[in-house]
């Protein structure tokens, strides 16, 4: 199974391994990794599970649809070039290793 | 913190909010959620969205994983129901005869669908969706139905219709009042979203009750009571939703006139050591028409804001909810997203145009943003969540101009 870093806002690392096809989002939330909050549930509406990406990991995913792009604008902490909504993030074989940092807050 | 028993009744998303919180907040105490369902609690929403069009598998709906409620010492009793409630004693009682001693108590137990007590309703393929196993149901017998009817134009009727239209099956929705979505819509935005639901191949039938359903073991037919016939081989009702409070209001706590528990922005229901949030409370909110009316809210995030409330009383500290109150919905290719309470708004104000699927239909209060629907907008809806929250004051020809930022409106942070 694909495994997922992610850099939680104390600098930690919490490492989940996910099975194809859920979203860094659901793998967060079933693992209960703080600070990714996911109020819709996935459905691209809230805003609240804004990640950044390892830069060197951003290769590795399409780019963001116009709806994600637009969520963005509208995420509570500041908005990088690696942002990106973590429920927009289907993992798959191709995105094993991929690193994700939490954000300072969500709303 | 002293280690004190705190039982929630409901494994629902605000139980478990509430549950997740309290943990967070350094609650160490023993917890024990009871549910009445068997599976590990999960989202609703998905239900009448991914669940019924296929795009969402089961195992993608779990609230939190399972491994997090060990890690978390929340213990749950599945498949078992509070049934009553000794106040005095501190006790709930189950219905398997056991009881459970609390020093707090958090009721979280939502609410059902309601059905329709009409001649046929007993027939097999007359259901309701409020459940996972009532989705997985209707999931189930999509391979042999070719025609639905809906009965219900509100937010489950109308997703419903929309998921089901999408597998290619023709679906009939019934409306009893003249318009869809009459309580959350004003008549312009329920007749645009009735021409989408048109367009897409959606039969609507608004201004109709239903009489009977019609069959002989199986739903036939629904009979109108105007005389009209809708066949069909799977009837989904959507008629709103019961809270599931009888047995804490028989134990002497106040509910509203739809039997929603009456809390505080606390949590606090009248009763020592009983805290209540989610589907099954009316919570007063600043942003009705008359501030403070308790209003009970159908929504992810009346519960989830509800039960962190909940969870600060519960560990001593006072952060009470007034968060501005938001929901969604997705229909075909629609994403509804709506802020604020419209009710007794004044004035209608449109930025952008319905023709495009892309608009945020403001509703204005004595000139102050009340509420906001968006369509395919999230970054407007976004923005509007804070234009209600902090109430501002806007000239509608200003807002109707999409030239004008509406970000300058609110005050720097």
């Amino acid at each position: 199974m694909p495994a997922i870093h992610y850099i939680l806002k104390d600098g930690a690392v919490r490492t989940v391994d996910v099975r194809d096809g859920l979203s860094v989002m659901e793998a967060a939330v079933h693992a209960n990794v703080r600070g990714i909050d996911a109020e819709c549930g996935g459905s691209c509406a809230c805003a609240t599970c804004h990640v950044y990406v390892a830069e060197a990991d951003l290769d590795r995913l399409p780019p963001p649809d116009e709806l994600e792009a637009e969520m963005l604008d509208a995420v509570a902490a500041e908005r990088r070039p690696t942002s990106r909504l973590s429920c927009q993030i289907i993992i798959g074989p191709a995105l094993d290793g991929l690193t994700v940092e939490v954000p300072a807050t969500q709303s | 913190m002293s280690a004190r028993t705190l039982v929630i009744a409901g494994a629902s998303c605000a139980g478990v909010q509430l549950a997740a919180s309290a943990r967070e907040m350094g609650f160490d105490g023993p917890i024990v959620m009871v549910g009445d369902e068997p599976h590990l609690p999960y989202q609703r929403p998905p239900l009448s969205k991914g669940v019924l069009n296929g795009r969402t598998a089961v195992d993608q709906i779990g609230l939190r994983g399972p491994a997090f409620y060990d890690e978390q010492r929340i213990e749950l009793l599945l498949g078992r129901r509070a049934v009553a409630l000794d106040v005095a004693a501190r006790r709930v009682t189950l219905d398997d005869g056991s009881a459970l001693a609390y020093d707090h108590l958090a009721i979280t137990t939502g609410a059902r669908a309601r059905v329709l007590a009409l001649p046929g309703a007993a027939l097999d393929g007359v259901l309701s969706l409020r459940s996972l196993d009532d989705a997985l149901r209707i999931a189930g017998e999509l391979g042999r139905v070719r025609r639905v009817c809906v009965i219900g134009g509100g937010f489950i009727g109308l997703e419903t219709a929309s998921a089901l239209t999408a597998r290619g099956i023709h679906v009939t929705v019934v409306e009893t009042q003249t318009r869809l979505l009459p309580r959350s819509f004003t008549p312009r935005l329920s007749k645009y979203i009735a021409d989408v639901h048109w367009h897409r191949g959606v039969n609507v039938l608004c201004g109709r009750g239903v009489r009977a359903f019609l069959g002989t073991s199986r739903v036939e037919a629904v009979e109108l009571d105007d005389g009209h016939r809708v066949e069909c081989d799977l009837v989904v009702t959507g008629i709103g939703v019961i809270p599931n409070t009888e047995w804490a209001r028989a134990a002497g706590l106040p509910g509203d006139r739809d039997g929603a528990l009456l809390v505080d922005t606390r949590g606090h229901t009248p009763v020592p050591g009983v805290l209540a949030a989610g589907d099954c409370v009316a919570m007063p909110s600043p942003f009705t028409a008359r501030p403070g009316r308790p209003v009970r809210l159908e929504s992810i995030q009346a519960a989830n804001d509800g039960a962190r409330a909940a969870a600060a009383t519960l560990v001593g500290r006072d952060a009470p909810c007034v968060a501005v109150p938001w929901f969604w919905s997705e229909q075909h290719d629609l994403k509804l997203q709506m802020t604020g309470l419209g009710e007794a708004s004044d004035t209608l104000v449109l930025r952008g145009r319905p023709d495009d699927h892309r608009f945020t239909a403001f509703h204005l209060r004595d000139g102050r943003v009340a509420a906001a629907h968006s369509v395919n907008r999230p970054a407007e809806h976004l923005l509007s969540r804070k234009l209600v929250a902090a109430g501002v004051a806007i000239d509608a020809e200003r807002l109707a101009d999409e030239s004008f930022d509406l970000k300058s409106t609110l005050a720097p942070v």
